[in-house]
């Protein structure tokens, strides 16, 4: 329930970013989001058109969203096992002493704009 | 040939709020005004909590409080009655406060009273999962855990316990009652998120405790104030 929260800092961003590259149209705006992030792409996409749509620069704009699996290593055997299916116990030797890889990203990767470059 | 072009970003979708947060640090730091940010799950007891602080401070140390909820001013009308300045911010719907929303409230604060004050404190939505991700600018982190609300918590909500630097584990007359709930495994299960979480138990119904709290308010209050 964060996610509209987040929308309206990834519009304030992109907004910034499109002013210093002098575009005046953001058609879509990539991020990368971890499985384990905590935001959920579906809330993000219902959001986003509402909120979009009052931001001149961003009418129109398209959401893509990359998920970034999760994975957890495991420092006492070295697997890197599923981070989802089996949570911080690793499976193959049921030690806790293990570690989030990857997963937990929450970056705005890139955006696209219809417009030619200077 | 593609009708658009990419540029690249690669930037946290927090990064404009955590920028924000590092410049209201700045300034709270440079005005000698702590900022305490408190964030609990509903019905922990922060208000009453909040009530205890300012009557164990308020001789010594200027207090204003802001009161972040979805709607209604309630916590503020019950502030107001405790003697400091307070002011509500609604959130419109939203399930946390972040730098922007905080900042607003400081300069509310400023326009009704231009007086610095030693601590404000904001009352965080009562909420344990969004209020943790947006830094809010404050000096510190707090949070209530209340006693019936169980010692596993911070399992559950590992980002909450992890940002912050004291945990208040309220209600602990109900301890006879919530028999479940064990001291030394809420210890356990906070220093496993974050070791450098200090952990004060408190009663805020009979004052239990908010000496220790008090304390701990006074010292962070008076380093940050020293510029330390």
């Amino acid at each position: 329930m964060h996610e509209l929260g987040i929308v309206f800092h990834i519009i304030k961003s992109v907004e910034e970013i499109a002013a210093e590259a002098r575009i005046g149209r953001v058609s879509a705006v990539t991020l990368e989001l971890g499985e384990v992030s905590g935001i959920m792409p579906s809330y993000l996409q219902d959001c986003w058109r509402w909120a979009c749509d009052k931001h001149e620069v961003m009418r129109g704009c398209e959401l893509v969203v990359e998920e970034i699996p999760a994975r957890t290593f495991c420092e006492a055997c070295g697997t890197t096992y599923k981070t989802v299916a089996h949570g911080r116990i690793c499976p193959a030797c049921g030690s806790d002493n293990t570690y989030l890889v990857q997963g937990n990203e929450a970056m705005i990767k890139e955006i696209a704009t219809p417009e030619e470059g200077a | 040939m593609a009708d658009y072009r990419v540029i690249e970003v690669k930037q946290s979708v927090f990064a404009d709020n955590d920028r924000k947060a590092d410049e209201l640090r700045a300034r709270l730091r440079r005005e000698g005004t702590f900022l305490l940010n408190l964030m609990s799950s509903p019905g922990s007891g922060k208000t009453t909590t909040l009530l205890r602080t300012i009557e164990a401070l308020a001789g010594e140390l200027s207090i204003a409080v802001m009161e972040a909820d979805i709607d209604s001013d309630v916590d503020a009308r019950t502030i107001a009655g405790a003697g400091v300045r307070s002011i509500q911010l609604h959130t419109g719907g939203m399930c946390h406060l972040d730098a922007y929303m905080t900042e607003q409230g400081l300069d509310a604060l400023r326009a009704e009273d231009p007086a610095l004050v030693d601590l404000a404190i904001l009352e965080n939505v009562g909420n344990l999962v969004c209020p943790a991700e947006f830094d809010t600018g404050a000096s510190a982190n707090a949070m209530i855990l209340s006693v019936p609300e169980g010692d596993d918590k911070p399992l559950k909500y590992p980002l909450m316990f992890s940002v912050c630097d004291v945990v208040l584990i309220n209600k602990i007359d109900a301890l006879p009652i919530f028999d479940t709930f064990s001291m030394d495994r809420v210890r356990e299960n906070i220093a496993c998120r974050n070791p450098a979480a200090q952990v004060i138990p408190i009663c805020a119904k009979t004052g239990e405790g908010i000496d220790a709290w008090a304390e701990w308010l006074r010292e962070r209050v008076a380093t940050w104030k020293s510029g330390a």
